[in-house]
């Protein structure tokens, strides 16, 4: 029981610390869900895997500040993601802008599941054809037999 | 003798395998971004002189000649570890260095320059680290070089060695130097 106690206090002043890493204000409840998205969807460029909601690194701590102050300009969410490619590249977001570049990233599964498709309907008909040579084969077989016994 | 094709697959696949991660492994540190900035005029600023009170710069100071801009700050070890090498290249190189002081303490940016010499011609007080967002920076030591039209030309990230600038950083000066404009 004091384990389950200490448990639960354990995860309570986790969970509080983490709520208090920044205190931003914010004029209604919109921005701040906006804010919230927009750092989980943004990827700290400092880290390898982790988004700016996530770290504590000092850039991450600027990026959320960043946006912070673009969302309270009134920037759109589209703006404030352009904003931060042009600074960072494709790198700070989690899904990437389709270019030239990331097309592959975009559309390799596809490529893939096409590639898998046409294989799948090569082996398939390959093995119809198989079983009909087979039952064609056995047919003859037994008609020839068959025959064989009525000429004996 | 006839050998089965479908024995081939796994070669095949193993194969590829092998010229995709050897293509995964030829690549360069995972943590270096590709600088989204180089051949686009310097970032906007209005920043304080690091050691003149109440004086701003703005781009006006960064254009004109070829010049460094390297963000650095005093918690930043590796920044410690090329101010000789900045300190050289300011000396014999004949290249202005402008510093950009990080997300940094002016008190102990000036302390720290004191103690360890001032190379730079200028510093901008980047405490917000407004400038160093603009210039896509993501940790110090950053140095970038600029040209005479304030253009960003190259950018490195990590500490200035003397090999980074044998390497890197004087060849893109001297391709600078030689074509004007």
């Amino acid at each position: 029981m004091t384990r389950f106690t200490f448990l639960v206090a354990l995860f309570l002043s986790v969970s509080s610390s983490l709520a208090a890493i920044d205190a931003y204000q914010f004029p209604n409840e919109e921005l701040q869900a906006r804010h919230h998205d927009l750092i989980d969807q943004l990827r700290c460029p400092q880290c390898l895997n982790t988004n700016l909601a996530g770290s504590d690194a000092m850039i991450a701590k600027d990026l959320r500040r960043e946006v912070h102050r673009l969302l309270l300009e009134g920037k759109s969410d589209d703006e404030i993601l352009t904003f931060m490619h042009e600074r960072y590249g494709d790198f700070i977001l989690y899904s990437p802008r389709v270019t030239g570049a990331t097309m592959l990233l975009w559309f390799g599964p596809l490529l893939f599941l096409a590639i898998a498709v046409v294989i799948l309907v090569l082996i398939v008909r390959h093995r119809r054809q198989q079983i009909v040579e087979d039952v064609d084969t056995q047919q003859l077989e037994e008609i020839l037999t068959a025959h064989s016994e009525d000429s004996d | 003798m006839t050998l089965n094709k479908s024995l081939l697959i796994p070669l095949f696949v193993f194969i590829m395998l092998v010229v995709l991660l050897g293509y995964g492994f030829s690549l360069k540190d995972p943590n270096l971004l590709p600088s989204q900035l180089i051949d686009q005029p310097f970032p906007e600023f209005n920043l304080a002189d690091l050691h003149e009170d109440g004086r701003t710069r703005n781009n006006r100071d960064v254009n004109g000649k070829i010049a460094l801009v390297n963000v650095w700050a005093t918690w930043c070890p590796n920044c410690l570890v090329e101010h000789p090498e900045l300190t050289r290249i300011a000396r014999d190189e004949g290249i202005p260095i402008i510093g950009v002081n990080y997300n940094d303490d002016s008190e102990k940016a000036r302390a720290w320059l004191v103690r360890h010499g001032d190379p730079y011609v200028f510093h901008l007080v980047d405490n917000q680290g407004r400038l160093a967002i603009d210039l896509g920076v993501y940790g110090a030591p950053e140095t970038f070089v600029v040209d005479t039209e304030g253009v960003i030309r190259f950018r490195h990230v990590g500490a200035v060695t003397k090999s980074v600038w044998q390497r890197t950083l004087a060849p893109v000066i001297s391709v600078l130097r030689d074509s004007p404009g």
